[in-house]
């Protein structure tokens, strides 16, 4: 198992859409900020098991966590830029995806 | 039935455009929809799993990627009808988000489809006889041709019938939809090579021998990806008739040697690289001379029947010149700009092939909104037969445009800001989807190319700099051809941050050469600066009627490199 040095969240694609959804308190969100953190290796283990039972449920498809760093707020912001941009849209098209408001589950 | 018939009767793949369906394409088609339906309706139900699922996926274009889905639907030679184009236009409203991206391979790729709505997308397609089927996996991709083909004044032959008559074979191979890789073959029936066939699996050129006998020159083992090749020459002169049984002699012995326990040795590239063009040659020869030829038998009337698809337009007989265009060019500065810039010489007295850019500055390279696609096919049908191509350098041509309408097409591109006067110049830049959509980028290409497109806004700067050819790609994949760009971008990630390889000295033409490093990476806000420095010396040091790439050639490498170190010892920080 990896080192386990920030705190984790859980990303995936929605399986009808392929929106990007994040696992929180009660199942699959839209917006990352309501995501469940995992603080622990064991939480983030946790996290996956939660996750890998959705993909056999075809809820959503290619699973796997993400480092955050957790604002004052409270809330997880993604480390890596891939991942900061996942959680926004195309950085070309500001009109699109999240970052404009668009997407439903 | 004919031995034609039968061929065309087992034909399980769809040929569109001006190759028109028969029946027994057409019902292909529409079982493939039909049965792709149904296993999307299994996949939501949960019958089939995502990994049951993905190959069918795949196989019919869709893939999964940063944001959403993105469907890519094949344009084979690039050939497209006004009614097609029309269609691409509808489904981006219906169905995507108003838009689509035309790219590298000819294809357009939608950025936004839902899973649940990409069956009645295909169907909306299959209605125009268009589909998104061998643009994904390891089988004989779309074969890719000059996008000027039928319309070059440099042409020997049109390369398409050719380009369809080896889809259809290799269609009828099954054997071949189990590549040890994916395959792409491209055509070029010209002088000048438009189509990058040296850096294809598989590239041909039609040439004509002492007695005017047409053939072919058979290219193998070019590519780009992590390991760029330029492809060798493996017969200087296949008659026609032995064509099918060359490439088939090709595929056995690439199918016997190629590397099936990595993926990335598994390229006919890699082969040739590995046990040289000679040794290679001699076993494709063997094969041949051993095989049973019998079965891949020329068949001039089917070669024939595909020709007469591709059969030239009810031109006019015009005058070459038109005094109309020398008038307007005298009174509309601009318009003589797009004319001297995008406008091309035609076979045809009278008339001219136009590239319509879609590079406007400081634009996203290939994308398209639905809107221009319905001016571009209204362009197509009042001044160009209906038809339009979609060119490897993530352009739209309109092949056939009397000198006379000249005029008039710019007048409503321009209102359609389509009228961007930059074919080949330095803001012509070819840019993979990277990190804004692909899920394997490691970088962000199209944020690159835009700002060097900004920094070159003054048009008539990027007249005298001339041909230039820029390529980014956002990772090593190299869909945006960087090893081939005279200033090749490749987006890797260095250190958590996105960092920007330079090359130079790439070529896809006849005179193809893989650019050569400059120096370390430099950072996205870095890589403008970086090529203005470049351009700047070229400009300082090139003789008259030089492109970038020749003084690059004959200056040589090191002295752009020291451009570069220079450039870092003033504090640039480079
Ligand atoms: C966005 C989704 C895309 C994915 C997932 C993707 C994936 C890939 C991969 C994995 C390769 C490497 C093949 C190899 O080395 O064997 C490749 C090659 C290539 N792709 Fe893409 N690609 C995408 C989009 C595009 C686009 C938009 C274009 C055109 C602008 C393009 C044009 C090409 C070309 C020309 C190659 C050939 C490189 C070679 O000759 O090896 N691809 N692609
Ligand atoms: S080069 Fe890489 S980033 Fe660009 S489209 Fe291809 S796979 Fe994606």
């Amino acid at each position: 198992m990896p080192v386990f040095k920030h705190p984790q969240i859980l990303i995936a694609s929605n399986l009808t859409d392929g929106e990007v959804v994040f696992l929180g308190p009660s199942g699959w969100e839209r917006d990352h900020r309501r995501a469940r953190v995992a603080r622990k290796a064991d939480e983030a283990a946790a996290l996956e098991a939660l996750g890998k039972g959705d993909i056999s449920a075809n809820r959503v498809v290619d699973v796997y966590l993400a480092d955050v760093e957790i604002g004052s707020d409270g809330a997880p912001t993604p480390l890596h830029y891939r991942e900061k941009m996942r959680v926004k849209g195309p950085s070309v098209r500001l009109d699109l995806g999240k970052q404009a408001g668009e997407g439903a589950l | 039935m004919t031995a034609v018939d039968l061929r065309v009767a087992q034909r399980p793949n769809a040929p569109m455009t001006t190759y028109r369906y028969d029946e027994y394409d057409a019902a292909f088609v529409s079982e493939r929809v039909a049965e792709f339906r149904e296993q999307v309706n299994r996949r939501l139900s949960g019958a089939l799993t995502e990994e049951e699922f993905r190959p069918f996926r795949l196989m019919n274009g869709l893939y999964l990627q940063l944001h959403a889905y993105m469907l890519r639907v094949a344009i084979p030679y690039g050939t497209l009808t006004a009614r097609q184009m029309r269609r691409l236009a509808d489904i981006a409203d219906r169905w995507d988000k108003g838009y689509g991206h035309f790219t590298t391979r000819q294809n357009l790729q939608y950025n936004w489809p839902k899973l649940v709505d990409t069956p009645d997308i295909l169907e909306s397609l299959a209605d125009v006889e268009m589909h998104a089927i061998q643009t994904s996996g390891n089988c004989i991709r779309n074969v890719t041709a000059d996008h000027f083909a039928g319309v070059a004044p440099d042409e020997i032959e049109d390369p398409r019938p050719t380009a369809e008559f080896l889809r259809q074979w290799s269609s009828l191979h099954s054997e071949f939809s189990f590549l040890p890789r994916k395959f792409k073959i491209a055509v070029t029936g010209a002088a000048h090579d438009r189509a990058a066939i040296l850096v294809h699996d598989i590239g041909l050129r039609v040439v004509k021998n002492d007695t005017g006998e047409i053939g072919y020159q058979v290219v193998v083992g070019g590519g780009l990806g992590r390991s760029p090749f330029i492809g060798k020459v493996v017969g200087d002169f296949v008659p026609r008739e032995d064509l099918l049984a060359f490439l088939e002699a090709i595929l056995r012995v690439y199918n016997r040697f190629g590397r099936r326990d990595n993926k990335y040795k598994a390229r006919v590239k890699i082969l040739v690289h590995e046990k040289g063009i000679d040794e290679i040659r001699a076993a494709v020869e063997a094969e041949f001379a051993a095989m049973d030829r019998s079965a891949f038998d020329h068949d001039p009337e089917e070669f024939a029947r595909i020709a007469a698809f591709f059969a030239p337009p009810p031109y006019e007989s015009l005058p070459a010149t038109s005094a109309l265009l020398r008038a307007a060019k005298l009174e509309t500065p601009a318009f003589a700009n797009f004319v001297d810039v995008n406008v091309g010489a035609h076979k045809i007295p009278g008339y001219a092939i136009v590239t319509v850019s879609l590079k406007p500055i400081g634009g996203v390279p290939g994308d398209a909104t639905s809107e221009q696609m319905r001016v571009l096919a209204e362009a197509s049908e009042r001044f160009g037969f209906g038809e339009l191509r979609v060119s490897h350098e993530q352009n739209i041509i309109l092949p056939h445009v009397k000198q006379d309408d000249l005029f008039a097409l710019w007048s409503m591109l321009d209102a359609a800001g389509l009228a961007t006067a930059n074919a080949g110049l330095v803001s012509d830049i070819i840019s993979c989807p990277g990190l804004d959509y692909c899920s394997l980028a490691t970088a962000r290409s199209i944020p690159i190319a835009q700002a060097i497109s900004k920094r070159f806004s003054d048009m008539s700067r990027q007249r005298r700099i001339g041909k230039l050819g820029v390529k980014i790609s956002g990772c090593i994949n190299a869909c945006g051809h960087h090893h081939v760009g005279a200033i090749g971008i490749l987006g890797l990630e260095k250190k958590g941050q996105e960092s920007y390889q330079i090359t130079l000295g790439g070529d896809p033409t006849f005179s193809a050469s893989i650019g050569e490093i400059l120096g370390p990476g430099v950072t996205a806000e870095q890589v403008p600066d970086v090529v203005e420095h470049l351009v700047d010396y070229y400009l300082a040091e090139r003789e008259e009627g030089e492109a970038f790439i020749d003084t690059w050639r004959r200056i040589g490498h090191a002295r752009f490199k020291d451009v570069l170190r220079r450039e870092g010892e003033d504090g640039a920080d480079i």
